[in-house]
């Protein structure tokens, strides 16, 4: 029945204080009247809540869904109306509030519909896998890592490792598990073991839990006897009490031998490793279809009057506890969650229980007194003596406490796992768990911040490139248009030259290549004309029509200047006229020209003059519709008589044009 | 005679030497100068300018080239000072105050939206892109990216921009550093038996 085991470097024996908690059985506390229930319960993104203020809830109900791989699900632990999400008191070191589902009970415990999986034998490994990860289950000794990652590994297991230490001083939540559900346990490793396939299933306890071992013993001898045809059977091994022999690379050490490398993971080795709380609730979600909505936690302490282990659900706040197990509340000098070794003071008694939370210690300051003020380091070599991770707790101090973050990674600061064993053992009453999570701290920031500006620097050269492209682009565009420009200007020049040499050698022409070269001007010409003209005209009847809003003005408000605005207005009319029928005059000049300068394509030519003498035809229609009624708009409000003359030549003269344009159009008909 | 080996020895092992290194200074040759960019890559990079300089490498530029100081950057305060010296060998100086403050937190950018009017006056002066938005349509930060350089709050025409210190949330906490000798720690739970105690 014995088998070897291997020891891992180091280890303490802190007191082990578990006594005062293992007399009573498990029991339950009274439905809470408010459960508040942290989406961040777990390592990796906290989940999306899909319900709202308001809504009724039933046990077991998904209240926020896994968002991405690594990240779990949350289900409502009893039923009742969802009163609030918002940001609450958490179980977070940093005091930081986080958000949470708050549920008002209505102590009707009503189960939302469950899917109990009668025999998973028949059931595939992966649709297993799913009803895992849908029961929302993370590692529950403490990290609250997912567990359907690990289970879910690509790797060949070989080996799967029940972690049953539970090595913290007052911690025993485990140690009853064990005794009582024994069975369970057995079963959820068996669930596991079918997933996983392993070779081999051990289970490590340490040997100060005599009954537990001997529960589990039982109960892995029964389930062998009950199904002969299980894959491999359950080895409980008894392991050597030392802190902490319950860390996951040490308990894997203990029992195989084997180390995880530093970064890597256990299934590098072949080996999956699980809490024992864990695989329960794994038995749980698929034997009867509950997701992890509860678990059992240590209330222990010296102001516990009733201390022991308590199956809770989950999103209890402590408060509730402390008073069922009649806990003076008003002395509490330290209100811990987790061992005492790694865990950490809360700040408010309304922190309520999760995922993770596997003990409450209420001490007064006999208990857990003030830490004696630090000293100078010795270099006594304590601590690295006792260090699991074979680190050298003392320069890994030096290098934190000067940031000198580059010798602390070179010293490998990030594979401390934060046991306590350094201060545990420390002369000075170093804090050195705290320098190393300081440090940590320091690492990821700087690594955060390399990885900003790495980025920062990335998308600032983008910019300045394109930025590059653009002005190059513009002072190539520049250069284009300079150029053009130049050859235009060659080309007047030249022809001027020719110009002035034509009418040297024939003064008697003279008159009529003037004639000929204002009628005929080459194309880019004519068509510079063209643009100035249009622009003039333009302008001159967008200040025409200032002018006349002006007047309009003038005339509601009465001002005395009146006079001078019609004035300046009819000038402004005269030059808008004379404008357009400059164009006007310009215009057929091309038109008559390409005829006569394109008889070799006879196709386009006669459309084009088609089009502009329609557009010619339209623009003179409008002209005259335009002037219709401003005159008529003009006789309705009493216009002098010199505004209505001026109209009414404009009307004739639009008439005549059109006429001009298309002299089938009836004018005069629809006039007046 | 012997002295005629001797130096002709001398003299052969010298040719192959210098044919050896004259090869290699050209194969393995080093195109830029190196110390830049290990300079640009302890500098913050948030392109602020505060240095003078119209951007973090123009700045590590002059740091390599010109003997510039190494004091003139606030983002990066005394660590950055720090890192440049240890590079650099020289000595480690205070930040030259003439360049402004170091700031305690880091901050970005934020735009109230409702008042942006849609000039793109601050995407044009922003260094890294991290400011969103088009022609008459609300601006806004990508929170993320942004270096919080400040160069954006200046040219804003109606002051809609503020820099806000980036809170500190669950997932960016990180533990204090405790207290010192002489000073107990708050952290730290010693763990006693009581029932030896009692």
């Amino acid at each position: 029945m014995s088998r070897n085991t291997w020891k891992f470097h180091g280890g303490i024996h802190p007191p082990q204080n578990k006594q005062q908690s293992v007399s009573a059985s498990i029991r339950q506390l009274p439905l809470p009247d408010k459960l508040i229930l942290p989406l961040q319960q777990h390592i990796g993104a906290p989940g999306k809540v899909l319900v709202s203020v308001g809504d009724r809830v039933l046990k077991g109900q998904l209240l926020a869904q896994a968002k991405g791989f690594v990240s779990a699900n949350l289900h409502a632990p009893s039923s009742g109306t969802v009163i609030d999400i918002s940001d609450q008191p958490v179980q977070h070191p940093s005091g930081l509030p986080g958000k949470c589902i708050v549920i008002e009970t209505d102590g009707k415990e009503q189960w939302c519909e469950i899917h109990p999986i009668d025999d998973y034998r028949q059931m595939d490994a992966t649709q297993l896998l799913a009803t895992i990860n849908n029961a929302g289950i993370v590692g529950m000794g403490g990290a609250g890592f997912p567990s359907h990652v690990k289970i879910g590994t690509q790797q060949t297991i070989s080996t799967l490792i029940l972690n049953a230490v539970e090595c913290e001083p007052y911690i025993t939540s485990d140690d009853l598990l064990m005794r009582e559900r024994a069975a369970e346990i057995i079963e959820g490793l068996q669930i596991l073991a079918f997933i996983l396939n392993p070779k081999e299933i051990l289970v490590g306890i340490e040997d100060n839990k005599p009954e537990a071992i001997a529960a589990m013993r039982r109960a892995a001898q029964e389930s062998t006897e009950a199904n002969p045809g299980a894959p491999c059977a359950v080895t409980i091994v008894s392991v050597p009490t030392i802190y902490p022999s319950g860390g996951e690379k040490q308990i894997i050490q203990i029992l195989t031998g084997k180390e995880v490398p530093s970064g890597g993971l256990p299934s590098d080795l072949g080996i999956v490793c699980h809490n024992t709380g864990t695989v329960h609730a794994i038995r749980n979600a698929v034997i009867e279809g509950k997701p992890l909505i509860s678990r059992i936690t240590t209330m222990t302490g010296n102001l516990v009057t009733d201390p022991g282990n308590i199956e809770v659900l989950l999103g209890t706040p402590v408060s509730h506890l402390l008073q069922h197990t009649r806990t003076s509340a008003n002395q509490i000098h330290r209100l811990i969650m987790g061992g005492p070794m790694m865990g950490f003071s809360m700040r408010s008694t309304e922190i309520p229980i999760v995922k993770t939370s596997n003990c409450i210690i209420a001490a007064d300051d006999q208990e857990f007194p003030d830490a004696p003020p630090e000293q100078p380091c010795i270099r006594c070599g304590a601590c690295a003596e006792v260090c699991p991770a074979k680190l050298l707790p003392q320069q890994l101090f030096f290098y934190s406490k000067s940031k000198e973050i580059d010798k602390a990674k070179h010293y490998n600061l990030m594979d401390c796992i934060e046991c306590g064993a350094c201060s545990f053992v420390c002369p000075s009453q170093i804090p050195l768990v705290q320098y190393f999570r300081f440090g940590k701290g320091e690492v990821r920031k700087s690594k955060i911040e390399t990885d900003k500006s790495d980025r920062a620097r990335m998308r600032f050269e983008a910019h300045q490139e394109r930025l590059e492209k653009e002005a190059a682009a513009k002072e190539e565009k520049r250069q284009q248009r300079a150029a053009a420009n130049a050859l235009k200007k060659e080309k007047q020049a030249k022809a001027k030259l020719e110009k002035e040499a034509a009418e040297a050698a024939n003064p008697s022409t003279a008159a009529s290549t003037a004639q000929e070269s204002s009628n005929e001007p080459s194309n880019n010409d004519a068509d510079e004309a063209l643009e100035t003209l249009k622009s003039n005209a333009t302008k001159a009847s967008k200040r025409y029509q200032q002018a006349k809003k002006a007047l309009q003005m003038a005339e509601k408000n009465g001002a005395d200047n009146i006079d001078k605005l019609r004035e300046k207005i009819l000038q402004l009319e005269t030059k808008a006229s004379d404008a357009k029928k400059a164009l006007k005059e310009a215009l057929p000049s091309p038109a008559k020209k390409i005829p006569a300068k394109s008889d070799a394509t006879p196709n386009n030519t006669p459309k084009e003059t088609d089009t502009s003498a329609v557009i010619a035809a339209a623009t003179a229609r409008v002209k005259v519709k335009k002037a219709q009624n401003a005159l008529m708009a003009a006789e309705a409000s009493d216009a002098s008589q010199e505004v209505l003359e001026h109209l009414s030549t404009n009307l004739n003269t639009a008439r005549t044009e059109l006429e001009q344009h298309a002299p089938s159009e009836p004018t005069t008909g629809e006039a007046q | 005679m012997e002295i005629f080996i001797a130096i002709a020895a001398v003299l052969g092992m010298a040719t192959i030497f210098g044919a050896v290194l004259g090869f290699i200074a050209i194969k393995f040759r080093v195109e830029g100068n190196p110390i830049v960019d290990q300079i640009d890559s302890i500098l913050p990079q948030t392109q602020c300018g505060q240095c003078g300089y119209p951007g973090c490498r123009p700045y590590a530029e002059a740091m390599a080239n010109n003997d510039e100081a190494i004091n003139h950057c606030p983002p990066g305060g005394e660590a950055t000072i720090q890192e440049l010296a240890e590079l650099l060998g020289v000595e480690v100086i205070p930040l030259d105050q003439e360049h402004g403050e170091e700031q305690e937190l880091p901050s970005v950018a934020y735009i109230r939206e409702d008042e942006c009017i849609g000039c793109t006056k601050c995407i044009q002066a922003c260094p890294v892109d991290a400011i969103l938005g088009a022609a008459k349509l609300m601006h806004t930060v990508i929170v993320d990216e942004c270096t919080g350089c400040d160069l954006c709050v200046e040219p804003c025409p109606v002051d809609c921009i503020d820099m806000l210190p980036v809170a500190i949330e669950q997932n960016t906490w990180t533990w204090d550093k405790p207290a010192g000798v002489g000073e107990s720690s708050v952290e730290r739970i010693p763990v006693t038996n009581i029932q030896e105690a009692s």
